[in-house]
């Protein structure tokens, strides 16, 4: 996983202050910055599957694939993602209301497909 | 030319008893003499050198051949069922379509040939010749359509058929569930030569609208296929993929969901998570079935979802006897 220094800076600055969002081991963001969001994406199942994030806060994801091609789908988001075959892609977003969101890998990517989901509790 | 001829007037659907999948009938003496008929036969005829005539055609959906798993233990045995009775039928389809998810996808090529060989051995046994396919995803996602062209030919493609004009759209191939912007712009040309009045009969295998998105109910560039086929007045759409009967209407598009020929899907509104509704050994093909739109009334078809039951295949003595039979 390829990760830009300022992702690196801020990922050290959220253990130096052990800030956590509430839920997830997601590190904090800096004022001018979005959170960084790590997801791996790995037959069948995402890493995390639940994610808390806040209503109108934005986020950069970071979508890591470690094996073959998966998509990251959600309608009410906006989101419609590819994430390359054992590659990262980062992608921003503005959840807009409190609720859950289901997210789903809509790349076939084998017999176990079906059921590739993860949740954005949104706060 | 006024709207005298809907989808109502040429889709007729029947076979209540007669067996799996969708037994659809297109029913000219449903359009009578009117002068629309007259004028769209006139049109057809010019069109396609055939004017619309009464003919019926099955459709059947999601075989999976090569599935094995307990939401099915009896593998292949309700397509071969599905084959057995429609063979019996007394009025013989001259038509059948297959909706895709043919084979179940493997992560060997081999085993995924063998699957399609199967299939194709299986449809053989069909008495009826004239047998068209599109991909679902399994058959069809993990490498383009390769392997599925050497067996079944192109992914999208369209032919006339007494009077009706089919189109086979893949939505799968992609990877993710889309037709693309190559194949909408094909399908426009496709239908260009076609009076708005022609019957069009689109069969894919995701739904071609947000049924539900969250289950992968849906085809992205959906609404683009819809556009194109909006100012056509008689398009029926039928699909498979989510495993269980669904009807929708769209503008002047009807879509309808054919039951599968493997397992179950229960109705997303009434469950939370996609799980395959369990196998019942007391009524193995439970859920799967057929729909049956009847339309002789001069209203709104009556549509009839009917569950198959195969009475003699009951109970665990019936199991029994199904996985010892060759053909159920």
């Amino acid at each position: 996983m390829n990760i830009n220094t300022n992702r690196a800076s801020i990922f050290l600055g959220s253990l130096a202050l052990s800030v956590v969002i509430a839920g997830n081991s997601a590190p904090a963001a800096s004022a001018q910055e979005p959170q960084v969001i790590d997801i791996t994406a790995k037959r069948f199942a995402f890493s995390p599957s639940e994610v808390h994030l806040k209503a109108g806060q934005p986020v950069t994801l970071h979508l890591v694939s470690q094996d073959v091609k998966h998509g990251f789908f959600s309608r009410p988001l906006g989101l419609d993602e590819t994430i390359p075959a054992g590659q990262s892609i980062d992608v921003k977003v503005t959840p807009p209301s409190p609720g859950k969101y289901s997210i789903i890998c809509d790349n076939f990517c084998g017999s176990g497909h079906g059921n590739m989901k993860m949740t954005f509790v949104v706060e | 030319m006024k709207r005298e001829l809907d989808r109502r007037s040429f889709l007729r659907m029947a076979g209540a008893s007669l067996g799996f999948g969708a037994l659809y009938q297109f029913a000219g003496s449903a359009l009578g003499n009117s002068r629309a008929l007259a004028q769209l036969a006139g049109e057809m005829g010019r069109e396609n050198g055939e004017a619309p005539a009464p003919f019926s055609f099955v459709q059947l959906s999601d075989t999976h051949v090569g599935f094995n798993g307990p939401p099915d233990p009896l593998g292949t045995k309700a397509f071969e069922r599905a084959v057995q009775v429609i063979n019996k039928l007394p009025h013989k389809p001259e038509l059948i379509i297959f909706s895709g998810d043919l084979t179940h996808d493997s992560e060997k090529p081999d085993e995924r040939a063998a699957r399609m060989k199967q299939f194709k051995q299986i449809a053989s046994t069909l008495g009826v010749q004239n047998l068209r396919y599109v991909p679902g995803e399994h058959d069809a996602a993990i490498d383009e359509g390769a392997l599925y062209r050497e067996y079944f030919g192109n992914t999208s493609y369209s032919f006339d058929f007494r009077g009706v004009h089919f189109v086979a759209l893949d939505n799968v191939s992609r990877g993710k569930p889309e037709v693309g912007a190559e194949r909408i712009a094909w399908l426009q040309n496709d239908l260009a030569r076609f009076p708005k009045t022609a019957p069009i009969v689109v069969f894919t295998h995701r739904p071609l609208f947000d049924l539900k998105p969250e289950w992968e109910w849906f085809t992205s560039d959906g609404d683009k296929v819809m556009n194109v086929l909006a100012p056509y007045e008689n398009v029926t759409v039928l699909y498979g993929h989510i495993h269980r009967d669904d009807v929708h209407e769209i503008g002047h598009a009807k879509h309808y969901a054919a039951r599968s020929l493997i397992f179950a899907f229960p109705d997303p509104g009434q469950v939370p998570d996609k799980k395959p509704i369990a196998f019942d050994a007391a009524q193995p093909f439970k859920n799967l079935g057929i729909r049956v739109v009847d339309q002789n009334r001069a209203s709104a078809p009556a549509i009839n979802d009917i569950e198959l039951t195969v009475n003699e295949y009951s109970g665990t003595v019936g199991i029994q006897q199904l996985l010892k039979s060759g053909v159920a």
